[in-house]
């Protein structure tokens, strides 16, 4: 496997040293191998980059990972729709605020025991002597909960405004998260550091990392970051899959807020998501962390039913590294310098 | 954003699907709506230069920057227009058309050497300040090949010109529109 050597690390440029893409995307119909000498036709004739072009244009695999589907809908006749709208009002009257209350009754013991604790104590149980992080697929900010109910996770996220951020600043500080910056330019070295740090410190709660980077519509899986498959440890990979019968948990960023999301998921009946907790991993000899990052991305999909498209998250943030144009056309170039030998 | 095709009428299918010269089916059409809607993200009507380069696999081809010229700016009629040379019943003379205006960058209607020699450069990724020797090489190999088939440097070729030269070479243009 092909691995182009060191990383550019400049904020405009993304790291893409992953598996070779064109792998992936589809040539069939680029440049066929030529007979004979080279001719003004064939010079003129840029029918096979132009019918990728288009491709892309029509459909691509990354935005289909972003994509809401809607579902269908069934409360269209007389008799269901009525059921319908019984459902919206008790789903909006009852469960909704019947989970308000739990949710504020919750909140205040948690808070009256929690600030004086912080204050006093600062000290965490001794649960895992292993050096091993958790790795899972990303749909929304929820899988941190419902991943909290197998042991405090200290995970790894981006730093958000508004009351999530002070959330995170306040209370999951405590149990060891760490943040990152998508946007900052030398934030992936920091935050290989403290990943470092934090993993070989003793008493810390588990790490828990999402190595897609960003949430994806939990049908695909995007690219893994071989962050958290070069810290030396074991590897255990969860995989999540949400069934979306009475709602879609995906939280799509570019479309809605967090509180939006968390509304929606509210009103709605339930969150129903199967969790599986899969063997742990290491890296095996002569294995590089990116073959490893692809090895447990292979595990986790065919286990949660997710295709794996071979992008990486960040690209919905910022452009491709102009790479892999350059490898396309260093190709294109290789195969007309080839026929000109040929007379 | 919620079902597509309930914000294109029937009147709006047909009236695209004439444009077009019936270049896609009606569920094609709804197909390249949901697409334009999706790729068209602040509703302004039409795809902005940003977002088509949003999308990655359209912005690593080499010759994202020529057909970002043709494409910007243009609402869905038009969209589904350009699209339509890459349609199965596209004839081949409107495959070549739509080549010949992927050369004719500023629309006069007559391709160049320079036009050639510049989306020569982009399909090898040579420029003027680099690789020199490449250029330089690159710049014979047009002038041989020209040659070759009776045109000069100097030679101003039309669209008639590239029928002829590509008219009979099973050129190959060919997109699938994805419908549900």
């Amino acid at each position: 496997m092909r691995s182009p050597g060191q990383l550019k690390s400049s904020s405009s440029e993304l790291d893409l040293d992953g598996p070779n893409i064109e792998d992936y995307l589809p040539s069939g119909s680029s440049i066929q191998e030529p007979l004979g000498k080279l001719r003004l036709r064939d010079l003129l004739d840029i029918s096979p980059t132009l019918t990728e072009a288009a491709g892309a244009i029509v459909d691509d695999s990354f935005t289909r990972c972003f994509k809401s589907n809607q579902p269908e809908p069934w409360n269209w006749n007389i008799y269901l729709f009525p059921l319908w709208c019984f459902g919206v009002v008790f789903r909006y009257f009852i469960l909704f605020p019947l989970r308000v209350i739990v949710l504020t009754i919750g909140w205040i013991i948690f808070l009256s025991s929690f600030i004086p604790v912080h204050s006093l104590l600062k000290g965490h149980d001794k649960l895992r002597k292993k050096l091993e992080v958790f790795v899972a697929n990303h749909t929304s900010m929820i899988d941190f909960i419902i991943l909290e109910q197998m042991t405090a996770f200290a995970v790894i996220m981006q730093k958000h405004p508004g009351w999530v951020g002070l959330l995170q600043s306040t209370i999951l500080e405590s149990v060891g998260c760490i943040w990152f910056n998508r946007s900052e330019a030398k934030d992936r070295e920091i935050v290989a550091r403290k990943l470092r740090d934090h993993v070989q410190g003793t008493d810390n709660n588990p790490l828990l990392i999402f190595p897609e980077g960003t949430c994806v519509n939990n049908h695909y899986t995007v690219m893994f970051k071989k962050g958290a498959f070069e810290l030396g440890c074991t590897v255990c990979p969860v995989a999540i899959k949400y069934n979306k019968i009475f709602v879609d948990a995906f939280w799509n960023s570019r479309k809605q807020s967090f509180t939006m999301h968390l509304l929606q998921l509210m009103t709605s009946w339930a969150v129903v998501c199967d969790v599986w907790y899969l063997e742990p991993q290491t890296l095996r000899p002569g294995e590089t962390a990116i073959e490893f990052a692809e090895r447990v991305r292979d595990i986790i999909s065919v286990r949660a039913g997710l295709k794996k498209v071979p992008w990486d998250g960040y690209l919905k943030y910022s452009r491709p590294s102009p790479k892999h144009r350059e490898r396309k056309q260093q190709s294109f170039a290789e195969s007309v310098l080839r026929r000109l030998d040929e007379k | 954003m919620g079902n597509a095709s309930s914000m294109l009428t029937q009147y709006d299918i047909e009236e695209v699907q004439q444009h077009c010269n019936h270049a896609f089916s009606q569920q094609e059409i709804v197909s390249l709506y949901e697409r334009f809607c999706q790729l068209d993200r602040n509703n302004g009507g039409f795809i902005s230069a940003e977002e088509f380069l949003s999308v990655p696999e359209f912005a690593v081809n080499p010759l994202s920057q020529r057909l970002l010229r043709m494409v910007d700016g243009l609402n869905f009629k038009e969209f589904v227009a350009f699209l339509s040379a890459f349609s199965p019943h596209a004839t081949l003379h409107q495959k070549i058309e739509f080549i010949f205006k992927v050369y004719d960058s500023d629309g006069n209607g007559k391709v160049t050497f320079t036009d050639m020699l510049d989306v020569l450069r982009d399909l090898t990724g040579t420029f003027i300040s680099e690789k020199q020797r490449e250029v330089g090489l690159y710049f014979q190999v047009l002038t041989d090949v020209l040659d070759e088939a009776g045109y000069t440097k100097d030679s101003l070729m039309i669209l008639s010109d590239f029928v002829k030269i590509l008219g009979n070479s099973g050129l190959k243009i060919e997109v699938e529109v994805p419908v549900d």
